[in-house]
This record gives structure tokens, C-alpha cells and sequence, in this order.
């Protein structure tokens, strides 16, 4: 399988990833926030699918899918925002869910709308890899999807190399035992988590996610990996300033 | 030896089609923790020494088997309460509690999280851990908090946090979500007592297996009073289904055995406000488990609604789902109006207050009817003194 992600991680530059809720601020927004995001040159976007109960997820996304889901938000609803998502731009493209949205939408359905879209890859935090691999392993892949993977520092070395097998492009590797938006920055320990899985020489690129709102702590991640995936901090960034101040927020990472 | 069909799961924690572990990768050390020792910890010597001297001179059992004759008289049948509701806090959620807390002392855990509907399994979990000097958080809904004050106060008493679950229907299954999200934010140190036979597996093997010892004191008990350890039917209330998984458990492999399971109307099943899930519901997943659930054709999981705090949950446990999709179990359901009255009745008839989630067992009468010779044995899952208040106002107790 070669996808954008793919050819995106072949290149030596580190990947600024963003992630926003679809249908979030405002129900129709979600292509033009992606729009806003390409514009402003963001190497990747996660698409968050906003569920009701995202166990894995802290305040600020739990609310923009709150919100999202007021607004009307569905699966079927995304896949129709996203269907000239290819006529905008040719960066890869993630959407991120909980994986009871994926099962009653029918798995196989599911990648058939995100491939019809030209999504590359799916993060489904709740999806087990045992099951995935016994199940939808070769749904996913019919469909050029690329399944992603996360780690903790709590992952045990074996299981890490259990999740790299199941991975296909990236692991997604969670900088310390939380749920979204609840960290202050890198420390040590963070840091040495980082280097050890680096050093694991894993099949699959990493990319480091949770816990990134500067251009400190960006810099500190991208040091060992292939670049981050920013979530809270530009949701609050768009909820405090509008989706048209993306250009700021963007820019404050691009820096270097 | 006879394979067990309903009452353990398989090595993936499956009963039938339901069950597993749908966890974030951040949970998965932690359950995999428990996976790994809860088995050897519930079979050592040890464990089950402590357990049951616990169960005995802490809780309070061998709790009663009680021939209710006036009740039993009304409506021709035989009746007996498995009297629950004498345990130690007021309810059967203390069996597991204790045994809990005894297996998280042998992990290692300095902390402990729960989540509470009624509040019943909050102040069981306050309270062991009061017992064992640990230190312990209970979320619970915002709305649950209103609704069961006395059990707040109770739980503050004990020296726990109580912190409030402000997302969606603020009521169980939010207070769940904010307990899981803690045990992600505080992987190492914590254990989560959930208080159900809901969850990932583990969690709902363990939680039934200490809820299981209802059942066999009502073996012995009936045998001791009937000559026979074999009831016609088993009744229980069912929310997420901790008490019914105990009462259940030592009959679930005897077909003799009619397995009854009663769920909450709420308002009407047509009416939105329900928590009927085996009516509403179908094949989805929720807190970490696959089972029956409450839910939109876009998998968002509804809110559902019972005047009872204690079954206003829009799951059941997996368990429970696979002896509703393989008929093993008889599942019925009893409006708001008909458990009050069912709860009103047994307390009049027999001067036993219940709380409102067993009084939905009660309100069966309404349902169905029973020959005079079967044995009919009642979970009488926990005492009503939190809910006096809803009671007081629905009936007009006080002018």
C-alpha cells in the first residue's frame, strides 16, 4: 500500500498535523477549515468524527463534539462534506473516531465512503488490534487505509511491537498517560520515552500527539519522531478567534 | 464436566456475541493488569479467607432468605426476597466492593475511582475504602448528585471526593465515562472498582463472580426451607445488572431455572424517556464492552431516562445481552408508575421499604402471573431510605 501518508513521511521535513472536529464550529465548516489549514500549510489534518462518549478525548474536544453533534454532525453527513475533498488539496488525510460510529455505519461501508473521499488512514482509539486484524485488516486495506495505532508510555516493549505490525504508515505515540489536552509540557521522562521508542527502530514513522500547543514542545517531540498532531490547543485556538485565525496559530509552529 | 453456556466468558471475554475489551490503547496496561491477576488472586486461599471473613462480620452475611407469606398470599404464588438490602450500606453493591478492594491492595494500589448511579455503589466503595485507609474518588452525575443527596452526604461522611459528571445526561453513564478518563490520566497507582457487570473484561466476569455468592447462600437457604435448591424463577431489576448477575449466577446453567430480568420503562417505551435497553437497543459498543445498547442509527449513544438513578443506564451488561439474544433469560419492563406502586405495596404488605431500582422487580405482578406451587425468589437488591424524598413527592406523603 502506498497512500499520501506514505509519500508525505518519504520526505525528510517534520509533519505538522492538525486536528479539528468535524462539523465543528458550525455544521457546514468542515471543509473550510481544512481549506484553512492547507492554506496556511499543514502537512497533515485528522478529521475528528465527534461521538458522544469519546472515553479517550479530554474538556475541549469532548465539547467541540458536543457541539458538533447539536449541530447535526453524522457519519453519512461527514462523507458528504468531505466528497471534493481531493479538488482542495492532496494532503493526506486521517479521520479519527470511535469505533462503535465505524460499526453501525457497517465497517466495510465505512471504508468504501472514506476511499470514495480520498481519506488516507483511520484512528479508531477503542478498535483492539486483535479484533482489526482478525476482522478488517483486509477491509482496510482493500481501501488503501492505512490503520494507525497509538502508544502510551505504558506500552510494554512486546505490545509495542505487536502495534507496529498491526500499523500501516505511522504510529501514533501518546507522550504521556493521558486524555487529550491535559499536559504542561515536556519533561524529562517525556523526553527519554520519546528517545527509547525511537530507538526500538520500529517498522512504522511516529508521530507524537497529546500535549503539543507550542512551538517548544513541538520542537522537543519532532527532535525523535517524524513530526506532532495538534488537537485541543487549535480547537480552543478557533474556538477563542474564529476558524479564520488559523494563519496565527499555524504560523507559531512553523517557525523553525 | 458441563461447559459453562452463560455464566463465564471466553478467553477474549465474550459471552456469545457481546462482551471484549473496546479500550484505548491508554487503558490497556491497566486491564490487562487485572486480567492477568484476577483469576489467580479470586482462587488463592488467602484472597478468599479475607473475602469471606469480610462478607461475614463486615457486611453482614449469610443475608436472609425471607418467605414473604403476605405478599405470597396476594398473589398465590410463593415468594421469597433474597434480603440484600440488609447488607452493610443498604444494598448487595458491597460484595463487590470488598472484594475489590481486597484485589486492589494485592496490585499495589494506593488509589481508588468509582462511578456511582444511585449512589449505592459510591458509598460501598466510600466505605471500604474508609476500612482500608485508601484514598478514594466517586464520579457522579450532576443530575444523580441532586437526586440521591442523603448518599452524597453519606459518601462525604466516609471521606471521599465526590466529583460531578457534568457532560451529557450528567447521570451513570457520564460518570463512567469521567471514572475511565481518570484511570487514563492516573494509569499506575489507581484502581477502578467499577459496579457493574459492565465494563471491559475483565470487569464483568469479576464483578459477577463477587456478586455470586447471593446465589449460593439462596441455594442453601432454599434447600434448608423447601427441601429443594432449585427455584422456579429467579427475579431481579436490571440497570446495568450487578444484581442480577449474582442472584442469577449458580442458576444460569440449570434450565430448570426460569431466569427473569426486569428493566426500567421509565415514562413508556414510545415516549423518549426510557431505559428499557434489550426494547430500545441493539449491538453496539459502550464503556469499553460490546453489548446492547441505547443508541441512534449513527451509533451516538441516546440518554436515557428512569425515575431510578440506579438503572438509568443506556447498556446492559454483556452477560445480560447474551441471555437475551440466546432466551435464556425472560426480560420484561416496568414503567415509573408501576414501580412506585410495586415499591408502595412491599412496603404496606410486608413493611420492607425498597429502593426504587428493586421495586422495578416488584412491579412483575403487573406483567405476570404464577402457578401457586413455584417458588418465586426476589433480588431484594437494596433498601429505599436514599429514595424516600422521590417517594415523598410522587405519592404526596407529605402535605
Amino acid at each position: 500500500m502506498q497512500n499520501r501518508i506514505h509519500q508525505r513521511l518519504q520526505q525528510p521535513e517534520k509533519i505538522v498535523s492538525i486536528y479539528f472536529t468535524a462539523g465543528y464550529p458550525k455544521r457546514d465548516d468542515t471543509l473550510e477549515v481544512i481549506q484553512e489549514l492547507v492554506n496556511n500549510g499543514v502537512d497533515m489534518i485528522e478529521v475528528g468524527l465527534p461521538y458522544s462518549d469519546p472515553l479517550a478525548d479530554g474538556p475541549t474536544i469532548q465539547q467541540s463534539s458536543t457541539q458538533a453533534l447539536k449541530n447535526g454532525m453524522s457519519s453519512q453527513l461527514l462523507f458528504e462534506q468531505l466528497k471534493d475533498l481531493r479538488q482542495i488539496t492532496s494532503v493526506p488525510v486521517i479521520v479519527m473516531g470511535y469505533f462503535n460510529a465505524m460499526l453501525q455505519y457497517g465497517v466495510k461501508a465505512f471504508c468504501e465512503s472514506c476511499e470514495k473521499c480520498g481519506i488516507d488512514g483511520i484512528i479508531m482509539p477503542d478498535l483492539p488490534i486483535d479484533i482489526y486484524q482478525a476482522e478488517y485488516q483486509s477491509i482496510f486495506e482493500q481501501h488503501q487505509l492505512s490503520f494507525i495505532s497509538l502508544i502510551t508510555p505504558q506500552t510494554s516493549d512486546e505490545r509495542i511491537k505487536q502495534l507496529d505490525e498491526a500499523s500501516n504508515s505511522f504510529i501514533y505515540m501518546v507522550s504521556s498517560a493521558s486524555t487529550t489536552g491535559s499536559q504542561a509540557g515536556f519533561g524529562q521522562t517525556e523526553l527519554d520515552y520519546f528517545k527509547r521508542i525511537h530507538d526500538m527502530r520500529l517498522k512504522n514513522k511516529l508521530i507524537v500527539g497529546f500535549g503539543i500547543k507550542d512551538q517548544t514542545s513541538f520542537d522537543q517531540a519532532a527532535q525523535y519522531t517524524s513530526g506532532c498532531i495538534i488537537g485541543s490547543a487549535y480547537i480552543k485556538h478557533i474556538t477563542e478567534h474564529g476558524l479564520r485565525q488559523t494563519k496565527p496559530f499555524i504560523k507559531s509552529l512553523k517557525e523553525q | 464436566m458441563k461447559t459453562p453456556l452463560y455464566k463465564e466468558p471466553n478467553s477474549l471475554g465474550f459471552y456469545g456475541n457481546f462482551g471484549g475489551a473496546f479500550i484505548p490503547e491508554m487503558l490497556y496496561p491497566n486491564v490487562q493488569e487485572l486480567n492477568e491477576a484476577y483469576t489467580t488472586i479470586l482462587a488463592s486461599n488467602d484472597f478468599k479467607k479475607d473475602f469471606n471473613k469480610l462478607l461475614r462480620d463486615y457486611v453482614g452475611r449469610p443475608t436472609p432468605l425471607y418467605f414473604a407469606e403476605r405478599l405470597s398470599e396476594r398473589y398465590q404464588t410463593k415468594i421469597y426476597l433474597k434480603r440484600e438490602d440488609l447488607c452493610h450500606t443498604g444494598a448487595h453493591k458491597i460484595n463487590n466492593t470488598v472484594g475489590q478492594i481486597l484485589m486492589a491492595k494485592r496490585l499495589g494500589k494506593k488509589r481508588i475511582i468509582a462511578e456511582t448511579g444511585a449512589g449505592q455503589h459510591g458509598v460501598a466503595t466510600a466505605t471500604v475504602c474508609a476500612l482500608m485507609g485508601i484514598e478514594c474518588v466517586v464520579y457522579m452525575g450532576a443530575v444523580d448528585i441532586k437526586r440521591q443527596a442523603p448518599n452524597v452526604s453519606r459518601m462525604k461522611m466516609l471521606g471521599a471526593t465526590v466529583k460531578p459528571a457534568t457532560s451529557g445526561s450528567q447521570t451513570l453513564k457520564d460518570a463512567t465515562n469521567e471514572a475511565i478518563r481518570d484511570w487514563i490520566n492516573n494509569p499506575t497507582d489507581t484502581h477502578y472498582i467499577i459496579g457493574s457487570v459492565v465494563g471491559p473484561h475483565p470487569y464483568p466476569d469479576l464483578v459477577a463472580k463477587l456478586q455470586a455468592v447471593i446465589s449460593e447462600e439462596v441455594e442453601q437457604q432454599l434447600f434448608e426451607k423447601e427441601g429443594t435448591k432449585v427455584p422456579d424463577h429467579v427475579i431481579a431489576c436490571v440497570g446495568g445488572g450487578s444484581n442480577a448477575a449474582g442472584i442469577y449466577y449458580q442458576f444460569l446453567n440449570n434450565p430448570e431455572v426460569n431466569i427473569i430480568a426486569v428493566e426500567a420503562e421509565g415514562k413508556g417505551i414510545l415516549t423518549g424517556e426510557s431505559a428499557a435497553t434489550t426494547r430500545l437497543g441493539r449491538s453496539g459498543i459502550i464503556h469499553g464492552s460490546k453489548t446492547l445498547l441505547m443508541q441512534n442509527k449513527d451509533g451516538q449513544i441516546t440518554e436515557p431516562y428512569s425515575i431510578s438513578a440506579g438503572l438509568d443506564y443506556p447498556g446492559i451488561g454483556p452477560m445480560h445481552a447474551n441471555l437475551f439474544e440466546s432466551k435464556r433469560a425472560e426480560f420484561i419492563s416496568v414503567t415509573d408508575e408501576d414501580a412506585m406502586k410495586a415499591g408502595l405495596e412491599l412496603s404496606q404488605t410486608e413493611g420492607i421499604i425498597p429502593a426504587i431500582e428493586t421495586a422495578h422487580a416488584f412491579a412483575i405482578f403487573k406483567e405476570r402471573q404464577f402457578n401457586h406451587d413455584e417458588i418465586l425468589v426476589f433480588n431484594c437488591s437494596g433498601r429505599g431510605d436514599k429514595d424516600l424524598q422521590t417517594y415523598t413527592d410522587y405519592f404526596k406523603l407529605i402535605d
